[in-house]
């Protein structure tokens, strides 16, 4: 019973850091039509901000900083709005299939850094030590507060991520994304709102990340692998681009259908095979990627059309 | 010391420049950036691989060879397959999103998609520890200036040469070259000359699908099998691509060369550990600087 509370708490908390991330993503692809193939590279920022601030200095990386918690989140986030910044500015103009090529090539050269500069990353022995809020508590009064954390930071970014994509700016950002010439035609800055919305975009990715490792209490090149990317755009696709709500279900459906498969791999497949096993789940997301935009290209919930109200047809009858 | 680079360059820059030629024919007629397509390289080179296990070998070294004459078996067995995973992939995921009419975003998605599946397929059968056609010893060949090469290697260059030339013949001097051609230039135009752009679609899988696994066999004959070596090659590729300019086929070639001899020239003035990110910086370059590259149009 224990085990079970245990295990849900843990499945819950790690879908609310891919949802986080997801979100971030939906902002990016589903809101503005930016094809972000690096989001790993940038969960990877986020999480060797909040360890290099928090962690202890070992072997030969730099550390002993001791930011608080909080203050560690909000400086990984910022970085990473940064960084996503230099990148965009470089990329904005970008054809969409470049922008694909170019941050997916940005994630795997965040990689390549995060495996050779020793001194800040400790290189491929990763960052330990990592401040974990709650860390004093027992194992499960800490997986609570830490899914509290985790569920209350999703909350937050949903709610900002809403009011956004609700108002004025998120309408013109859809507007850019139908339609780039008419949008300018309108007077709308496009490379500046698209800009915005990248930036804006990774910095939950970074959220995500620091999160991450904040949860785990280490980091590694290993963690930040490109498949990762390919795991949240699955929950992204699955969950329906252009809502919310559907990236936040996406999250829970698709960590939900990896985590059964990895209890089903561990139950019949032999011991030895067990790195083949994990095969088996990369395989069945990529086929899950592939029949949902075959099957239903809109997701599990797909975007809310908005027509004008005076557009309706029962506009005529109510005026 | 750089003479001897420089041929490194060359030999990585031919498995390049081959792979680079199946990605620059998707973007001009198939049109849209097959994420999937380096995976195409791994499968062909895993194709000739179970037909060199099944028979028990390469056979007796040919020569100054490593490998026997039963190779070139096994390369015809990775060209049919590849070809013929690179059709099913078509019938089975990109003609029904084409037909939806999809956009060029969704086929890369799906691309992406089918990446991890080939991929995992692959280390599913054959595990994650390297594979290597034959393990025979060959004896470097000492060229003018200091310069060692094994005689792999130069077979190597010289398939590639062959390889071109056959392309070249095949796009110039046929019906179905002309066909793939004109899809590239202009579709409807091509349709109303009677030409069905599906054909031309179908060709170009497998065109490039072969192409692909002649690129990974070569890959696995000089490198070595590795279920991730096509994921690994997938920004040189795309590197060169761009570098050439997209739909270019001469200049796919020469970007192929200009990365690998890039890659392996930049250990003069960079530490050997980023190497891998060479390509992908002359490809921010390229699309800060000639986004249409060195001969696109």
């Amino acid at each position: 019973m224990m085990g079970t509370l245990s295990y849900l708490v843990f499945f819950v908390t790690v879908a609310s850091l891919f949802a986080i991330a997801t979100l971030g993503l939906n902002l990016q692809w589903g809101f503005s039509g930016q094809f972000n193939a690096g989001v790993v590279g940038f969960m990877a920022i986020g999480a060797y901000t909040y360890a290099a601030l928090t962690a202890p200095a070992q072997h030969e990386h730099v550390g002993g900083l001791d930011w608080p918690v909080i203050a560690a989140l909000v400086a990984a986030m910022a970085v990473t709005a940064l960084v996503a910044l230099a990148i965009g500015l470089v990329t904005i103009r970008l054809r969409t299939d470049y922008l694909a090529l170019a941050t997916f090539g940005i994630a795997a050269a965040i990689n390549h850094l995060a495996l050779n500069l020793e001194g800040i990353t400790g290189g491929g022995r990763g960052i330990a030590g990592i401040a974990k809020p709650f860390a004093d508590l027992p194992p499960l009064w800490f997986g609570l507060a830490f899914l509290a954390l985790a569920a209350g930071a999703l909350l937050a970014v949903y709610l900002l991520l809403e009011r956004l994509v609700r108002s004025p700016w998120g309408r013109a950002l859809r507007a850019v994304r139908e339609d780039e010439v008419a949008a300018a035609a309108l007077g709308k800055d496009v490379d500046r709102m698209r800009l915005t919305a990248f930036v804006i975009g990774a910095a939950p990715m970074g959220l995500s990340g620091a999160l991450y490792a904040a949860f785990i209490g280490y980091v590694s090149p290993y963690d930040f692998l490109a498949i990762l990317t390919f795991q949240i755009w699955a929950m992204l696709i699955v969950g329906g681009s252009g809502n919310n709500a559907g990236a936040v279900l996406g999250s829970f459906v698709v960590w939900a259908l990896w985590s059964l498969s990895g209890i089903v791999v561990v139950l019949i497949v032999p011991t030895k095979l067990q790195v083949q096993g994990g095969a088996i789940q990369a395989i069945l997301i990529g086929l899950l990627l592939v029949a949902m935009l075959i099957f239903r290209p809109r997701g599990l919930m797909g975007e809310r059309l908005h027509s004008s109200p005076l557009l309706r047809d029962d506009a005529a009858v109510r005026h | 010391m750089i003479a001897q680079l420089v041929i490194d360059g060359l030999l990585t820059g031919a498995v390049i420049a081959l792979g680079a030629i199946g990605i620059t024919l998707g973007l001009a007629i198939l049109r849209f950036a097959n994420f999937g397509y380096a995976e195409l390289m791994t499968v062909g080179g895993y194709a000739a691989l179970t037909a060199v296990l099944a028979y028990g070998g390469t056979g007796a070294p040919l020569g100054p060879f490593s490998f026997g004459g039963f190779l070139a078996v096994a390369l015809a067995v990775g060209l049919v397959v590849t070809a013929l995973v690179a059709v099913a992939s078509d019938v089975v995921v990109f003609r029904p999103l084409r037909r939806r009419g999809a956009g060029p975003l969704v086929l890369i998605f799906a691309s992406f998609g089918l990446a991890l599946v080939l991929r995992h397929v692959v280390l599913l059968i054959f595990g994650t520890q390297p594979e290597y056609y034959s393990r025979e010893i060959q004896m470097a060949v000492l060229l003018p200036g200091d310069v060692r090469v094994m005689p792999d290697q130069l077979l190597v260059l010289a398939i590639t040469v062959l390889a071109l030339v056959a392309l070249w013949w095949l796009l110039n001097h046929t019906r179905m070259g002309l066909a793939m051609r004109a899809v590239a230039e202009n579709t409807p135009l091509a349709r109303a000359c009677a030409i069905d752009p599906e054909m031309a679609i179908r060709w170009t899988w497998i065109v490039s699908g072969a192409l692909g696994a002649l690129a990974g066999t070569l890959f696995g004959l000089t490198v070595q099998l590795r279920p991730e070596m096509g994921a690994n090659l997938l920004l040189p590729l795309f590197t060169a691509a761009v570098l050439g300019g997209v739909g270019s086929i001469p200049g796919a070639v020469i970007g192929g060369l200009l990365v690998g001899l890039a890659e392996n020239l930049s250990v003069l003035v960079l530490p050997t550990s980023y190497k891998a990110t060479v390509p992908f910086l002359i490809m921010l370059a390229c699309f800060l600087l000639r986004p249409k590259g060195l001969f696109g149009k």
